[in-house]
């Protein structure tokens, strides 16, 4: 289906760190927790009057949103704006490309605008890689979700939330629920579950809304929603994406919310300590019950909190290895002169 | 100074009786003190219990303030700042060393951003000259000028001890 190739040549530099963010496949576990406990570091920064910190001062992230996007732009636009960062926020499908640009133009123009950072959205997978990889390689990139492959920001930001009421992945029994086949998402999950050590990790959909052969990835497959949800310690909800939806996949959500919506009776088959996930926005009555998305078991808001605190981690990390690499650069052209 | 006097029990000494003398002369009611990641923090401990303070201290990590991102990145010490309020109290702003200065105007740039507080004083544990910045200490345990190879780092918590180190 796809040519493998390896994301941590183009996402580290030669000493390990992080130098773009495009996937959490490959990553190793050592920096995986780095990431969460950076973001940590930015979620205590709450208590401060001025919820600032000058590391990206400076700086210059656009946000390339080639997909249409209110939450993860937001939050990646305040995450920059917390680091001190000056920020550009550009939806491209409304802009130059409509007017005939090309999409390597449009980056050449932005790179030579001196921006330090490209925070790319894209309904194709393998755009972030190809920009990091072909167009601009000493601007860092962090993929804000491309197409059906990754949304590492989301996964990681759903590891914290799981890391922060948890504690310790090793003894976890997780449940992602719903449209796994559209889910860049659930890919990212199931890679940073598996990464941090989680006991088990169970998919729960209709077959018509199951990617073939995830079993590859080392997951469970579940079609029943009473059965998969048994001794679960947390439930990570899925949009039903319909605007990915091309065919006839589903009879209609009323019959999906009866055999996949998660309602306070589905969520009494969990543990009794189990939490509940949702990356949003959330379709109440159509995957999840108001009362449970409202629920004190619901971690929604905690996810939205941490998503900022992971995206100023990432973001700080990868400037930090984009800007090692420049120095190394400047030094061996240095050498040669 | 000679490096066979550095003994921290004996500087810790005199910095608990300059800082009880200046706390006395200033009037300052209430002081908060503040220890810097991680000898500051330790030290801070030491005087926080030698001069029988009554508002519990607060722990600054400044590694989000630190003016050398550009060159050496981002580097965390592993626990972040637990500061109670701070506005318009009197702070005491503890660290082992003071060298170029570069340190305490992050500290102090983080420490505005919780809030603006009625005066800052600064405890150093030694001053090792060297200044880069505008920057002095109020209260200092002693002042040692290292060699250029040389380096000096507290070790702690428990004893404390200052080990010369070449680079």
């Amino acid at each position: 289906m796809f040519e493998h190739i390896d994301p941590n040549q183009i996402q580290l530099t030669s000493e390990g760190e992080l130098k773009h963010f495009i996937t959490v496949e490959g990553l190793s576990r050592e920096l995986l927790t780095e990431i969460m406990d950076t973001a940590d570091s930015f979620v205590d920064m709450g208590a401060k009057q001025v919820k600032k910190v000058p590391l990206l001062r400076g700086k210059t992230v656009v946000n390339l949103f080639f997909e249409a996007s209110t939450r993860t732009l937001s939050t990646f636009e305040l995450a920059a704006k917390r680091l001190s960062a000056d920020v550009l926020n550009l939806n491209i499908s409304t802009s130059s490309t409509s007017k005939g640009e090309t999409l390597k133009d449009t980056l050449m123009t932005l790179h030579a605008m001196q921006s330090d950072m490209f925070v790319v959205r894209h309904s194709s997978s393998g755009a972030a890689h190809f920009i990091a990889e072909h167009v601009t390689p000493d601007v860092a990139v962090i993929n804000a979700g491309d197409g059906r492959h990754a949304h590492p920001t989301q996964a990681m930001l759903d590891m914290l939330t799981i890391r922060r009421h948890k504690g310790d992945f090793t003894n976890l029994t997780v449940a992602i629920v719903g449209d796994i086949l559209h889910s860049r998402v659930a890919r990212s999950q199931i890679h940073a579950l598996r990464t941090l050590g989680a006991a088990e990790i169970r998919v729960i959909a209709p077959k018509t809304l199951l990617p073939r052969h995830i079993e590859a990835l080392g997951v469970k497959v579940y079609t029943d929603m009473q059965q998969g949800l048994h001794d679960v310690d947390v439930i990570m909800m899925l949009r039903l994406q319909k605007e990915r939806m091309s065919s006839a996949l589903l009879p209609s959500e009323s019959e999906f919310y009866k055999l996949y919506g998660l309602t306070a009776d589905k969520l009494a088959l969990a543990k009794p300590d189990a939490v509940v996930m949702h990356p949003g926005p959330i379709n109440r009555g159509v995957e999840i019950a108001s009362s449970v998305a409202d629920g004190d078991r619901s971690l929604i808001l905690d996810q939205v909190t941490n998503g900022i605190a992971v995206r100023m981690a990432v973001m700080s990390m990868a400037m930090s290895g984009q800007t090692k690499c420049r120095m190394e650069t400047a030094e061996s052209f240095e050498t040669r002169l | 100074m000679s490096s066979s006097s550095l003994n921290v029990e004996a500087l810790l000494k005199k910095m608990e009786q300059d800082l009880k003398a200046l706390l006395t002369s200033t009037e300052r009611e209430d002081p908060l003190m503040i220890g810097i990641h991680t000898g500051g923090v330790w030290l801070a401990e030491r005087l926080h219990k030698a001069l029988n303070l009554e508002s519990p201290m607060g722990v600054l990590d400044i590694s989000f303030h630190r003016d050398d991102f550009n060159h050496s990145g981002l580097s965390l010490c592993g626990q972040s700042s637990q500061l109670p309020v701070t506005e318009g109290r009197h702070i005491l702003l503890v660290d082992d060393v003071v060298m170029s200065g570069r340190t305490i105007r992050a500290a102090l740039n983080e420490l505005f951003d919780y809030g603006r507080p009625a005066s800052v004083t600064l405890i150093t544990l030694l001053d090792l000259q060297r200044r880069e910045l505008p920057i002095q200490a109020d209260v200092t345990g002693g002042t040692l000028a290292l060699g250029p190879d040389q380096q000096i780092k507290l070790i702690g918590p428990e004893p404390l001890e200052l080990e010369i180190r070449q680079k």
